[in-house]
């Protein structure tokens, strides 16, 4: 068992109070996971050509300071950079696959959390009231954001599998459920130059879809897609830098609840999560259909049924 | 009437309340406010109150519930009446999954749809929906009857027994063994009856009844050598 909710603001207005609106969510869905929880927030988006990169070490003590200051020194990148709790966000006009390789070689145990222009993705072991307390979730701003719970069935209980996982620029997915057929799929997607930090079958759903969306799928197309190949159980919720989607297995093995007002939708495994969201009492609230695409993308809605 | 908020009541501190209420039955009407999705509200009654819960409810509302009319004026999550035994359960929003699971008697209104498998395993409850449901509802129905005024799912009444399916709309596909049958006027009534206790206004004769094929109750052993 699992938690997963996510909440896309329509109203900018709203922006300022993201992370206020959504800590509760997240927090209200412990029951449902309580070994280690995560979140990914889009916002403070960085101009075009640049890019922003999370990266987590859960060291005591690692000197984040001495770190970006060697990077900066042995790249020649420029890096605008601040700490939060056992993360950095960096943010660059370098490119991603030369930090990738001076961190692979200096820093090894200094993880990649999320790549991006809009996303950064903040996450533990521990209690997620813990979690989002650690990184300071309540004063947080922007647009959108998805979080998990997690009750560990598949993998080891580490910050490294714990969710949203994220495997190309701005894409996060979180997963309630289990995958069969992971493992086949994870060794076609590193055929097809994916890269995979763990072993966890929700990773394989997140590539699954940046390598759909980077061979020219939209959003909903690469969901579609993902009702035929993946095999499992599953409630996915996937964030882009402006996009939120929402998918459940054919057979509805997990459940999800969507809210939807003029200000926001809402998404969450159980309406507990939702029920303190402002505007909640006059909100549509619905069961998402199994088997059916559920994609919002700059405030418009798109609902596609798809086949299986 | 007596009215409990669940902002300031734990859901174990309300439900002992109505225990302890149904022995001494001095107070038989209940409002509960701020349901706010919670689990288990109103289960295990056993006494004629009344309850009525102002906003959603989360799972296993007024499960295993006997003789007490327990209305939801909002939505239900997983497992509404979860077998109930009898009185009356009404929501008048949506119901998530496996609504009236098990269910052995009294009858559960949803004014509005049931998602996946309402009425799995029915063994005597009446269901009547308002609207559609979802795929393999009635599934191994033994007993009771199940009325969709919206359309139904994959999979209608899947493995069933005994249980009768009325149903206006359209069927997605019925499920094994489930074959539509006569409407005879036996049904009719029976159907009219259901509709006038549930509140909902249908012209019965606009239904279609499904049921068993009875085919496959029994091993047969015409079958043996599949083994």
């Amino acid at each position: 068992m699992c938690g997963i909710v996510g909440l896309y603001l329509k109203d900018a207005a709203l922006e300022s109070r993201l992370g206020a609106l959504f800590e509760p969510m997240l927090i209200a869905m412990s029951d449902r996971g309580p070994d280690s929880a995560g979140f990914a927030i889009y916002g403070d988006e960085v101009p075009e050509g640049w890019i922003k990169l999370t990266l987590q070490n859960e060291a005591a003590g690692h000197d984040w300071d001495a770190l970006v200051a060697r990077l900066q020194e042995e790249t020649g990148a420029s890096v605008d950079w601040f700490r939060n709790a056992s993360a950095a966000v960096l943010k660059t006009r370098s490119t991603e696959s030369d930090l990738r390789a001076w961190l692979t070689a200096n820093s090894p145990h200094t993880r990649v959390m999320s790549v991006g222009r809009s996303i950064e993705i903040l996450k533990g072991v521990g209690h997620p009231r813990l979690v989002a307390e650690r990184f300071g979730l309540r004063g947080m701003a922007g647009s959108h954001a998805i979080g998990h719970t997690r009750m560990a069935t598949e993998s080891a209980v580490t910050m490294a599998g714990s969710h949203p996982f994220s495997t190309g620029h701005d894409l996060c997915l979180v997963h309630n459920g289990s995958l069969s057929n992971h493992n086949q799929l994870r060794r076609e997607l590193v055929r097809r130059g994916m890269r995979f930090e763990t072993d966890n079958d929700s990773e394989v759903a997140a590539a699954y879809l940046t390598r759909r969306m980077r061979d020219g799928d939209t959003l909903s197309q690469a969901l579609e897609a993902a009702i035929d190949d993946l095999d499992g159980f599953y409630t996915f919720t996937v964030g882009t830098r402006n996009g939120f989607a929402v998918l459940r297995d054919p057979i509805a093995c997990k459940p999800a609840v969507l809210a939807e007002t003029g200000a926001f939708v809402a998404m969450a495994s159980e309406y507990r999560a939702l029920a303190r969201l402002p505007g909640i009492h006059e909100a549509r609230v619905w069961e998402p259909e199994p088997g059916r695409v559920y994609v919002w993308e700059q405030g418009t809605t798109q609902v596609r049924e798809t086949g299986t | 009437m007596k009215t409990v908020s669940l902002a300031e009541h734990t859901v174990r501190e309300l439900n002992q309340m109505l225990h302890d209420q149904a022995r001494q039955l001095t107070e038989p009407e209940w409002l509960i406010t701020d349901p706010d999705g919670r689990h288990a509200i109103a289960a295990g009654l056993d006494q004629e109150l009344a309850i009525t819960i102002e906003g959603h409810a989360g799972y296993y509302c007024a499960g295993m519930n006997q003789r007490a009319t327990v209305t939801v004026e909002g939505t239900v999550g997983v497992g509404v009446a979860e077998n109930m035994m009898s009185g009356l359960v009404r929501v008048r929003g949506d119901a998530s999954q496996s609504a009236g699971a098990t269910g052995h008697g009294g009858l559960l209104v949803i004014e509005g749809n049931a998602s996946a498998r309402c009425g799995i395993s029915m063994k005597g409850i009446d269901i009547v929906v308002g609207g559609n449901v979802g795929h393999m509802s009635a599934f191994m129905g033994q007993a009771g009857r199940l009325v969709i005024c919206g359309d139904a799912g994959e999979a209608l009444g899947d493995s069933l027994y005994e249980c009768r399916i009325y149903v206006r709309g359209t069927v997605k596909s019925p499920g094994a063994d489930c074959v539509e049958k006569e409407m005879r006027v036996e049904h009719r009534e029976e159907l009219a009856r259901l509709l006038q206790q549930a509140g909902l206004d249908a012209d019965p004769a606009s239904f279609r009844r499904y049921g068993s094929a009875r085919q496959l109750y029994n091993f047969k052993v015409d079958n043996a050598d599949a083994y």
